[in-house]
Parts: structure tokens; C-alpha cells; sequence
């Protein structure tokens, strides 16, 4: 295969560690086990070949990417290839010092996470107390003049409160605020029975969402990223395997996505072992769902194949076993039954309390 | 209409960079990109925030022999408006 699709941006994970403990983490859920790190040269190699497959932009993110040390000599290396730099930070641990440096070295843009808007509820769900810290962050991320990402996940517990979300995110100046309603994959997947929201939440806030974003044009970008689950068309996830994004995971491995690794039967390639570009091009595993023909034939035979690329594969996986069926959040799965019961269990759950799984243990440590 | 005293900027959050691959400038911001023809990078290297929207409008007139003034105008103001409505370019008020 000559071809390979245009490389636009890097995921850089740059370290599974980090202070928060969030049950929804994208992270693998075996990540204590993945100790070994690539180093700065490796990663300096990493954002050069990056760069020179077309890549135009890194999220430096992980885990807590300040947690690496030598982010400075990252930042500057992708500031000489010219590279647009979004770090994707818990905010701590984190000084002004150091963010204004991160600034001169060439970062470009901050996006910083807050569980919620409520302290207390922040805190349980990260796991640890950060809230204040989180927010001291973002103030001196528009104090020093870099654009604000404010990130929220959303779920049963905060959703009621998206219009507070909005309320802060106008107060720290933000200047984007992306309302990411969880996905049900790798931790939340876990611990989707006491995440996933009922319908009338998703409602709502989405009404909530709709009317901000119209009255905040022009200063605040509002982004509502609504759970596939109450869909009835997958995502384009990733906008398709392999063609727009790669990810390269703490250790090295050149992945599709966040999760790729944990679908069975791919071998996915270090960046120790081969140049960037062999890999985006010939892994197998990078090229196993490029294009149509491992589709279901629900997919194969359906005209959104070429706008949703059959959604997301790991979330085939881990619902129906099957890595090349049809996203099950689609209508038109044969599985489909799956998701329509995790609903119906989300629209019964009422008050009831469900315990969370944390990272690094069950129970929060405030 | 944009005043001629107003001093247009690209917003911190936008970056313009060549992209290798195309050959074309693309203007870069938080989790997106916009392709620029020609004509809009032109415009957008010659809002410094130091030029005032009169002199962007002369420097530009020279290389446009084409049509009316005005329409040269027009179209350089709803450029900038539509990126003023992403949060892209500031200073569109002197």
C-alpha cells in the first residue's frame, strides 16, 4: 500500500501518571502495570516525524502531562517544527512560573479539565482535592494570554448543573468550553450503571447548551457532545481509524486511539522499532479498519458508512465481542438491545447509589 | 462596516503556518484548522494589529486591477467578520 491517509494531528500521551483518580479516565484500565516511559529523545523524534507525515497540531496530554519533567524541552522541540501546542492539563501540580515559561518555549493553547462546578463534587469525583487548584490554573492561563479550553465531563451527577458549567466557564474567560458527555469505554464503561444519565438530563442540558451557544457567539465557543448512547447514529470516531489522528501511548505504542489497545488480535507497533511513517502506512493493526471492507454488512450496505466508519470499534468490542460489528449505539446493530437496556436501567435508577470504581482504588481519598 | 481607524489582529488563539503538504497557509486554533486561499492570507499577514484597516485596504488594492473598489472592500470585511465570529480576529473597532 502506497497511500496512506494525511496525518492532521498528534495525541501525545506523554505519562499515565496523575494526581486525579477520575472514574471516567480514558487511560487503560491496567495502566499500574505500564511503567516504562519513552524519553525526551524519543518524543523529540515522535513530534518530527509527526510533523513531516503532515501533522499540524499536538495535544500534549496523558495522564497529567506536568508530570514529565522535561515538558519544557517537548514544548520547545514542537515549537521548532512549527507545531500548534494544546497541553491537556488537571492544572496541578502547577506554578505560574512555570506555565509562563511553557509559554515562551511556544505553547499555544491550554485546555484545562474541572469535574464540576461544585467543590466538594469536583473533588469526589477526581478523587482528590484539586478544585481550587484547578481553577487558580485556568485564571492564570487567561492572565498570561493563552487561549482557555475548559473541559467537563458530563454524567448523571453533574449534567443538572450545565448551566453553572456554562456560568463559570464565562467567568474564567474561557475561550471554548467543551461539554463532553462521557463515554462508556475503559473506566466508565466500568462504571457506566452509576455515569450513565437519563434521558431527560441529556434533555435538557442540551437545551441549556443550545441557548448559550447562541447568546456567547463570538466569545466563547460551546461545544455539547452528546452521549452516543441516546444516539441513533455512532460517531465518526476519530473520524475513522487511522486517518486523521494518531496516538502514541507513554510507552510508545502508535495507536488509532486512546483504547485501540485493548481490542484483541492487533499487534500495535512501538515508535522505538520503526520510523512513524511505516508504521502509519503499513502496520497492520493501523490498517485494519482503514476503509470499508471489514464491515459488517450493516454497515457495507448503509450510505452513512462513509460519515460515521461504521463508529467507534473499541465500543464494538467491548459491547458485542465483536470488533467489526456495527457501533451498537446505532439503530441498525443487531446489538443494538444492549444499549437500549442501559437506558432503561439509567431512566429506573432514581436516587439509587451506585459505587464507583477509581483509579488506584474504590474509594475517594477527600 | 469596519471603521477605517481600527487596527485588526489575529486573536492569540490563531496560529498561521504553511502546510507542507498542500503548499497552502493554514490558520490554526484550539482542536481546528482553517485552509486559507491566497487572498485570505494575504489579508490576515497584513492585520498586525499595528496597520489600520485604511492602510490594509491600499496595500491590498494594489494587487487587485480587477473590478470596483468597493467590492474589494466588501469582500475584505466579511473575511474578517466571519473570523471575528470564531473568536479568530480582534480589533475590528478602532
Amino acid at each position: 500500500m502506497s497511500d496512506a491517509p494525511r496525518l492532521y494531528t498528534l495525541i501525545a500521551e506523554l505519562t499515565y501518571r496523575c494526581p486525579l483518580r477520575c472514574p471516567y479516565c480514558s487511560n487503560p484500565v491496567d495502566y499500574q502495570k505500564r511503567k516504562s516511559e519513552l524519553s525526551t529523545e524519543d518524543w523529540v523524534r515522535v513530534l518530527t516525524e509527526a510533523e513531516a507525515l503532515g501533522a499540524l497540531s499536538v495535544n500534549l496530554t496523558g495522564g497529567e502531562p506536568l508530570l514529565r519533567d522535561d515538558l519544557e524541552a517537548i514544548v520547545a522541540a514542537g515549537k521548532r517544527l512549527d507545531l500548534y501546542l494544546n497541553l491537556i492539563t488537571s492544572g496541578q501540580p502547577l506554578r505560574r512560573e512555570r506555565l509562563e515559561r511553557l509559554k515562551e518555549l511556544g505553547l499555544a493553547a491550554v485546555q484545562v479539565s474541572i469535574q464540576d462546578t461544585d467543590r466538594e463534587a469536583s473533588d469526589r469525583i477526581a478523587g482528590t482535592r484539586a478544585y481550587d487548584q484547578k481553577l487558580e490554573a485556568a485564571r492564570w492561563v487567561k492572565e498570561l494570554d493563552l487561549p482557555l479550553t475548559l473541559n467537563v465531563v458530563l454524567h448523571r451527577e453533574n449534567l443538572d448543573r450545565t448551566a453553572a458549567i456554562i456560568e463559570l466557564a464565562e467567568r474564567l474567560g474561557a475561550d471554548r468550553l467543551e461539554l463532553a458527555n462521557t463515554q462508556y469505554l475503559g473506566w466508565a464503561l466500568e462504571n457506566r450503571e452509576a455515569l450513565l444519565p437519563s434521558r431527560a438530563q441529556i434533555e435538557q442540558a442540551r437545551a441549556v447548551a443550545r441557548a448559550a451557544k447562541e447568546r456567547l457567539s463570538g466569545r466563547m465557543e460551546l461545544l455539547f457532545v452528546l452521549p452516543d448512547y441516546y444516539a441513533d447514529r455512532p460517531k465518526a470516531c476519530m473520524n475513522g481509524w487511522g486517518e486523521r489522528y494518531l496516538l502514541v501511548s507513554p510507552e510508545g505504542k502508535a495507536l488509532p486511539c486512546h483504547l485501540a489497545h485493548t481490542l484483541p488480535g492487533l499487534e500495535f507497533e512501538n515508535v522505538k522499532d520503526r520510523p512513524l511513517a511505516e508504521i502509519w502506512r503499513d502496520s497492520p493493526a493501523m490498517r485494519a479498519f482503514r476503509g470499508d471492507e471489514w464491515m459488517s454488512p450493516t454497515c457495507r450496505s448503509c450510505d452513512r458508512r462513509s460519515i460515521d466508519f461504521g463508529g467507534c470499534r473499541c465500543q464494538a468490542f467491548h459491547v458485542t465481542g465483536d470488533a467489526r460489528a456495527t457501533d451498537p449505539v446505532c439503530s441498525l446493530s443487531p446489538d443494538h438491545g444492549v444499549v437500549l437496556a442501559a437506558r432503561a436501567r439509567a431512566e429506573s435508577a432514581g436516587e439509587r447509589l451506585v459505587q464507583l470504581r477509581y483509579r488506584g482504588g474504590t474509594r475517594p481519598v477527600t | 462596516m469596519i471603521e477605517r481607524d481600527a487596527r485588526p489582529r489575529l486573536a492569540s488563539k490563531a496560529r498561521i503556518r504553511l502546510d507542507k503538504q498542500t503548499g497552502q497557509q493554514v490558520l490554526l486554533y484550539p482542536e481546528k484548522g482553517l485552509v486559507l486561499n491566497s487572498t485570505g492570507a494575504k489579508i490576515l499577514s497584513l492585520c498586525t494589529g499595528e496597520r489600520r484597516f485604511e492602510e490594509i485596504l491600499a496595500a491590498l488594492r494594489g494587487d487587485y486591477t480587477e473590478g470596483p473598489v468597493e467590492e474589494l472592500e466588501a469582500h475584505v470585511e466579511s473575511f474578517l467578520r466571519s473570523l471575528e465570529q470564531r473568536g479568530l480576529v480582534e480589533g475590528l473597532s478602532a
